[in-house]
């Protein structure tokens, strides 16, 4: 008796997206990154249905963070002040395929900086770097709304990746960001309901979704991973069953999220291990666990993460 | 939910008039309509619009085709009309053969043939096979479930992959005397035939056959697509164009867990139907 074919045939796929302009395209990157394309699970069917490589976006704050640990703070500890410097710094030494551009410094409850700080700093970046951008807001819906839109109109043309929106405010950031061509990120709560509404929102507004990353919030390890990998999980079943509102490639949160752990920063735990092992170990940890649930760009801190979670990227697609 | 849109056949007065006068912008804006509706395929039926059905059938593939790439489900039960649509068409994104039975009394081959049809016409294309046989349409459940599992077998006997066969349990109209056990008997069917194969046959049926003649069809239809459904129908040849048909699959696949909710979810059904 022949042994039956058994493979899953899926009708649906991931949207294949590409970040960055170059000048061709009326921008100034260098180069460009096109994530998304998978037409099964991960580690399912055949080599041609991997689609893209998974990225790396290492984080550059705005402004000099002031609860990093010292594990974190150590490998960029000449550049902190100088995101312009931190960004080459990632992508020189580090091997960042994207910079993720975190306007931390605008937020009211930290040092709560203008949106003149926040063009200055995007301005800096492009030109300190070829590769392409995502641009962050602070996660305060009134100041970003405030802000978000200049950085948008700083970085016109260059095609970054923009976000964040939200089912409660997306509709500023939404306008200005299909006005200046860039990519856009959607954000849900853990809550893959609410991240199907947000897409169709934005879609409403005449946001092409085949220019949207979706953004369900990310937990660490420890700290409510499951509920991310599921989501993750169950929106690339939705992509591969034909579902074209939850097509999207997917973005997460793995460095921010990683580093909050206690076993990540703490330093004083005998028992635990050394601190500067820990924390990159949380961190790459969380990270490949994810990229088995299926996500396309890992946003990420520790160059020590990076490495471990890129060398596993390169043996497994 | 696999859609096949009902609405390109000749027993429709709009289609019939259109086929007589070779009035290709009707046709073509059925295709568009029931396309944007969420159809994932268009059915094609000459119905008794014509003398020659060979040659209205390759008409209506060809009008359809110069301006719509869904899909088509060629539905005839002359597999010689079917064969004549199939020399006209471009089934590089699939066709549907519809409909064989399982063999009849004039023809005990008959499903053989259509598989070999179907093979010919490309790795996408599909068979509807009815759960009928030469003793005509079975009234009871266990034969409709023996039916099918003779017509399951015989395309894994033939290689012919179960995912490219739909089966049809056959409704019939409510009003006809004595029916009215039937959809109940469909159901307890369905219930069997999914298990025939793994992963299941798909299952689909001609909806609106349910209500011929009667009162209050698009009741009927939509209450008993819900019902349906709930028992694992994935297909289903209906008019794609009726708002309320829709929101009842896009609510029941929802309940099913077929489709992610959203608070928009009856909105962008026919994005995402299939």
């Amino acid at each position: 008796m022949p042994i039956p074919e058994i493979a899953e045939s899926f009708t649906g796929s991931v949207n294949k997206v590409t970040l960055g302009a170059t000048k061709n395209e009326g921008g100034s990157r260098t180069s460009t990154i096109t994530v998304g394309g998978a037409k099964n699970v991960v580690y399912g069917g055949s080599p041609d249905q991997f689609g893209e490589k998974p990225v790396i976006a290492m984080d550059v704050i705005d402004s000099k963070p002031e609860d990093w640990p010292d594990t974190l703070i150590e490998p960029y500890k000449d550049v902190l002040d100088n995101p312009g410097d931190w960004a080459k710094k990632a992508v020189e030494e580090f091997g960042a395929d994207l910079i993720c551009v975190k306007f931390d410094g605008i937020h009211p409850d930290k040092a709560d900086k203008d949106a003149t700080h926040a063009i200055k700093i995007t301005e800096e970046i492009l030109k300190a770097v070829g590769n392409p951008l995502v641009l962050w807001g602070s996660g305060n819906d009134e100041k970003d709304n405030q802000v978000m839109p200049k950085v948008s109109g700083a970085a016109k043309g260059e095609n970054c990746l923009i976000g964040t929106i939200t089912e409660d405010n997306y509709k500023s950031l939404t306008a200005i960001a299909l006005a200046d061509g860039h990519h856009l990120i959607t954000e849900a709560p853990l809550d893959i309901n609410i991240a199907k509404q947000v897409n169709i929102l934005a879609s409403d507004m005449g946001f092409p979704l085949e220019k949207i990353i979706t953004f369900q919030s990310t937990g660490a390890l420890g700290y409510g991973i499951e509920y991310a990998y599921s989501i993750q999980e169950r929106q690339r079943l939705a992509a591969l069953t034909g579902d074209k509102m939850m097509a999207m490639p997917v973005i997460c949160d793995v460095g921010y999220e990683s580093w909050r752990a206690k076993e990540a920063k703490i330093a004083d735990a005998p028992g635990w291990g050394e601190a500067a092992d820990r924390g990159p170990m949380w961190e790459a940890a969380t990270a490949i666990c994810l990229l088995q649930a299926g996500v396309d760009i890992i946003r990420m801190r520790h160059p020590r993460a990076v490495a471990t979670v890129k060398n596993f990227i390169n043996q497994v697609w | 939910m696999i859609l096949i849109g009902e609405r390109i056949n000749g027993m429709f007065t709009d289609v019939k008039e259109a086929i007589a006068q070779k009035d290709k912008k009707v046709i073509q804006d059925l295709a568009k309509r029931q396309t944007e509706a969420g159809a994932s395929y268009l059915d094609v039926n000459v119905g008794t619009a014509a003398a020659d059905q060979e040659a209205t059938i390759q008409w209506l593939v060809e009008t359809i085709q110069e301006t719509c790439s869904t899909p088509l489900s060629l539905d005839s039960q002359k597999p010689d009309v079917i064969a004549a649509g199939l020399k006209s068409i471009n089934a590089e994104n699939g066709v549907i053969l519809n409909s064989t039975p399982l063999n009849k009394k004039s023809d005990e081959e008959v499903l053989d043939k259509y598989i070999e049809m179907a093979n010919n016409a490309g790795p996408k294309a599909s068979i509807i096979a009815l759960t009928m046989d030469k003793n005509g349409v079975p009234q009871d459940t266990d034969t409709r479930v023996a039916v099918a599992a003779e017509i399951v077998s015989k395309a894994m006997e033939k290689g012919f992959d179960t995912q490219r066969i739909f089966i049809d349990p056959i409704i019939l109209p409510v009003k006809v005397p004595n029916a009215q056990v039937q959809p109940g008997n469909i159901l307890a069917a369905m219930d069997q035939i999914k298990f025939l194969a793994d992963p299941a046959p798909h299952m689909t049926i001609g909806l609106s056959n349910l209500s011929q003649g009667a009162a209050e069809r698009s009741m009927i239809n939509r209450v008993f697509l819900a019902m349906a459904i709930s028992h694992g129908l994935d297909s289903a040849i209906v008019d794609v164009l009726d708002e309320k048909l829709m929101n009842v699959l896009a609510t029941a696949e929802m309940l099913m867990n077929k489709q992610i909710y959203s608070d928009s979810f009856l909105k962008v059904y026919s994005t995402i139907a299939s």
